[in-house]
């Protein structure tokens, strides 16, 4: 299998901060890859670097051949055929859920408004939500919006999907109905690079978990091995996972 | 106070032609809306041009809007209309400022000069609504925006510039009412908009109470009826579920 994204030792400034530290790294066409870690260790800005949302000082992310730090790719076409989900849904709160699946196809694919139409209501079918296509994102819940955001981003027939946390903003109740579309997807064999700590579904889906702490890849290995070998990973990795584990 | 009231003024001649003082405060009226709706026009263009310069990301843009606003928003509006209307003329090349001066009749050179004034100073009163509204919006939006693949242009006009001016229509309605009220000042060009011509009746009539009151009322009756305007305009845009927006 081809590498879809490598990262090849990236670092990256805030002033003086450091906040990425030479991450090297990879998603194999069809792997599924949780990057998990506490707050601040650098794993959203590390994903929002693969399609260029956070410029980076040193290193390169290729995508699928593109290299994703040089100044001559065309940003907007790279990121069209990566798909990205955020933790705080980012529907266009002023476009029915109609047209927010429809808007970037009909602008930046170039598709018909019948054609983008069409597509947008058979993945909001998929997600469970044709009934809700007339309405606006304010009036969906927040596990109903995710979805929406995520047959957003499907709409666009993406390469690779990114999720940055797309259930920590979640009521505990709707953290399952996101989670289980984002396992189907996994199934049907997307490219993924998730950012959660969402353990469970690490363990169902994921072939590789990432474990970050200040900026830095501490733990870049198989699934099984990850949470089966514990006694294998480092101290920092151990004292993550007997924390999030215990509930 | 001796004053003798006479409301019925307004019916009398004003012994100039076949008018009456009331014929003198519709001219007025018609020659206020004329220089505002047309002051606005330029300031809503250049302000949201403006506004959303001050947001890009670089730093020359932003910096001359920057300039531009401070310069606008800290000279007097009176001193602004007097450069317009006695010095910017004579720095014309000769062609224009003989158009300026003789070409075109004393009355449309003081609207130009005031039209161009008001729209000038009132975009930069603009400028800075739009670039709250834009910087009042979750940067996600932004983000979820590039992310799909939209130029920049792209995410203003169709993500950020549809929700900013949503948020910002209350205090543009304050910037549109101003632009009204301060359409006056063109009575000190010798431009016969309404309070000019309330002075002329006074003057003519000796009746400079009902004048006052009349022109009172007038500019009272027109700011309440933009007000309703742009309160229809709020409630037609207004996004179901969002904003105050019903479910």
């Amino acid at each position: 299998m081809s590498a879809m994204i490598s990262i090849n030792n990236v670092s990256k400034w805030y002033g003086d901060f450091q906040v990425l530290t030479d991450c090297t790294t990879g998603v194999k066409k069809g792997e599924v890859v949780v990057v998990c870690g506490p707050s601040g260790s650098g794993k959203s800005t590390l994903i929002k670097c693969v399609n260029a949302l956070e410029p980076f000082q040193k290193g390169e992310i290729i995508v699928d051949g593109i290299s994703v730090g040089d100044p001559k790719t065309d940003l907007p076409k790279l990121r069209s055929r990566v798909g990205m989900v955020f933790q705080h849904f980012e529907l266009f709160p002023h476009l029915s859920i109609t047209e927010n699946l429809a808007i970037a196809q009909v602008k930046v694919l170039g598709r018909s408004q019948e054609e983008a139409r069409d597509k947008g209501l058979k993945l909001l079918d998929r997600v469970g939500l044709k009934a809700h296509a007339h309405k606006f994102p304010g009036q969906l819940s927040g596990g109903q919006q995710q979805r929406v955001a995520i047959a957003r981003a499907l709409a666009m027939d993406p390469i690779a999907m990114l999720f940055d946390e797309p259930t920590s903003a979640l009521d505990p109740e709707m953290i399952n109905e996101v989670l289980d579309v984002m396992t189907e997807l996994a199934q049907e064999g997307m490219t993924m690079m998730c950012v959660t700590h969402e353990m469970g579904f690490a363990r169902r889906v994921a072939h590789r978990v990432i474990f970050m702490d200040k900026g830095a890849i501490v733990e870049d290995c198989e699934k099984d091995a990850f949470f089966g070998d514990i006694n294998a990973r480092s101290e920092r990795a151990r004292q993550f996972l007997s924390k999030i584990l215990q509930h | 106070m001796n004053y003798h009231w006479d409301w019925g003024i307004f019916f009398k001649s004003t012994g100039v032609g076949s008018e009456i003082y009331l014929n003198w405060f519709v001219s007025g009226l018609g020659w206020t809306i004329a220089v505002a709706l047309a002051g606005w026009i330029i300031a809503l263009a250049l302000g949201s041009v403006l506004g959303v310069m001050r947001t890009l990301p670089g730093k020359l843009l932003p910096a001359i809007a920057t300039a531009y606003v401070e310069l606008f928003r800290n000279v007097p509006l009176l001193v602004q209309l007097f450069i317009w209307y006695f010095l910017v003329p004579d720095l014309l090349p000769t062609p224009l400022e003989m158009w300026f001066k003789q070409g075109i009749s004393p009355a449309t050179s003081a609207y130009l000069s005031v039209v161009v004034c008001l729209g000038l100073f009132t975009a930069a009163r603009v400028c800075e609504q739009v670039r709250t509204g834009i910087q009042a919006l979750p940067r996600g939006q932004n983000n979820a925006a590039l992310a799909m693949g939209f130029t920049t242009a792209q995410t203003y006009r169709f993500v950020l510039l549809p929700q900013a001016f949503r948020v910002i229509i209350p205090p543009l309605t304050s910037e549109f009412l101003n632009i009204f009220k301060n359409s006056s000042v063109a009575s000190l060009i010798g431009l016969m908009e309404l309070l000019a011509q309330t002075k002329q009746t006074a003057e003519f009539s000796a009746n400079i109470f009902e004048a006052f009151t009349l022109a009172t009322l007038i500019y009272f009756v027109l700011n309440m009826s933009l007000m309703g305007f742009m309160a229809w305009v709020e409630k037609r845009v207004r996004i179901p579920g969002m904003m105050g927006g019903s479910k």
